[in-house]
């Protein structure tokens, strides 16, 4: 059953990656990108990272795809690009060779690595007891090690999503009438 | 009959898995050129490094691994917040401009 799942979800993951690099149109790419995320969380259940799953539907395949279709509609660019066309002679035989020697490179390492002893790792007391709880331990586990150890990090972040929301609403809106702007001149500084 | 034993996923599986789709994510940042589909191969490499973690974080009992992958999570979601801003602002100025024109930032 666990092989079944690892399976089914692997080919999900895979064969939404090469949708995301092959699709000329970039919908399709953005719906392929679906695919794979879901594949994700399904993976994700498969090991017992329940919260992670659903955090990764509701963010990932709802949250951010949604805001590159958005992105792909308010501007009107979901025009096919024409794939045949290689601006660089050997761009396409390095990338190949490169991705390749990354996964050659990594899935080596992964498997001298494979009978490696694994270092006991000890979890805060208040980790271990949530670990214990019956029904919904990986959340309950989750929650105490986010708002124990790392509530510094955690605040951080808060301040991180503000910052982008600031500048990503300044980066966006159009200017009022009058209003002075830093405009991007064409041919500038040639 | 021989008695054939299923084989159980292991953490060695998911760890390939994910350097497979790492290794695409990163074909893709190489090869395509609209501004857009680099970022989601740059989520497909995201993705993949989150996938690993999940699978440490089994193989090892520490749900740090779970956490970790939950700030990469914000991160990446304050990144693409940030980089479609960017790219709104550059294809509202240019129409259909590849990554070959985003040379403006040069000095």
């Amino acid at each position: 059953m666990e092989l079944f799942v690892f399976v089914v979800a692997g080919a999900m993951v895979l064969g939404g990656a090469l949708g995301v690099v092959l699709r000329s149109h970039p919908v399709h790419a953005a719906l392929s990108l679906v695919l794979t995320l879901f594949g994700i969380a399904v993976l994700f259940v498969a090991q017992e990272a329940h919260f992670l799953a659903a955090v990764q539907v509701i963010v990932y395949a709802g949250a951010i795809v949604v805001l590159f279709l958005f992105v792909i509609m308010l501007l009107g660019v979901d025009n096919a690009e024409d794939l045949r066309v290689e601006p660089f002679k050997i761009q396409r035989p390095v990338a190949a060779v490169v991705g390749a020697g990354v996964l050659a490179l990594v899935g080596l390492a992964i498997l001298a690595s494979r009978d490696a002893t694994v270092p006991t790792v000890v979890q805060s007391e208040a980790v271990q007891e949530a670990a214990l709880s019956p029904h919904d331990s990986n959340i309950k586990a989750l929650a105490r090690d986010v708002f124990s150890d790392h509530v510094l990090a955690f605040e951080l972040t808060s301040v991180l999503l503000v910052i982008a929301v600031v500048a990503t609403v300044m980066l966006a809106r159009k200017p009022r009438k009058g209003e002075h702007v830093i405009e991007i001149v064409e041919g500038a500084g040639k | 009959m021989i008695a054939y034993e299923i084989p159980v996923p292991t953490t060695t599986w998911y760890l390939l898995l994910s350097a497979a789709l790492f290794a695409i994510g990163t074909v893709g940042v190489m090869v395509r050129r609209n501004p857009l589909i680099l970022f989601m191969c740059i989520e497909l490499m995201l993705n993949a490094v989150n996938l690993s973690f999940v699978a440490f974080a089994r193989q090892m009992g520490d749900i740090g691994g779970q956490s970790t992958v939950f700030f990469v999570m914000v991160v990446a979601a304050a990144e693409v917040v940030v980089g479609l801003g960017i790219v709104v602002a550059i294809l509202r100025r240019k129409p259909n401009a590849t990554t070959d024109d985003m040379a403006e930032l040069k000095g």
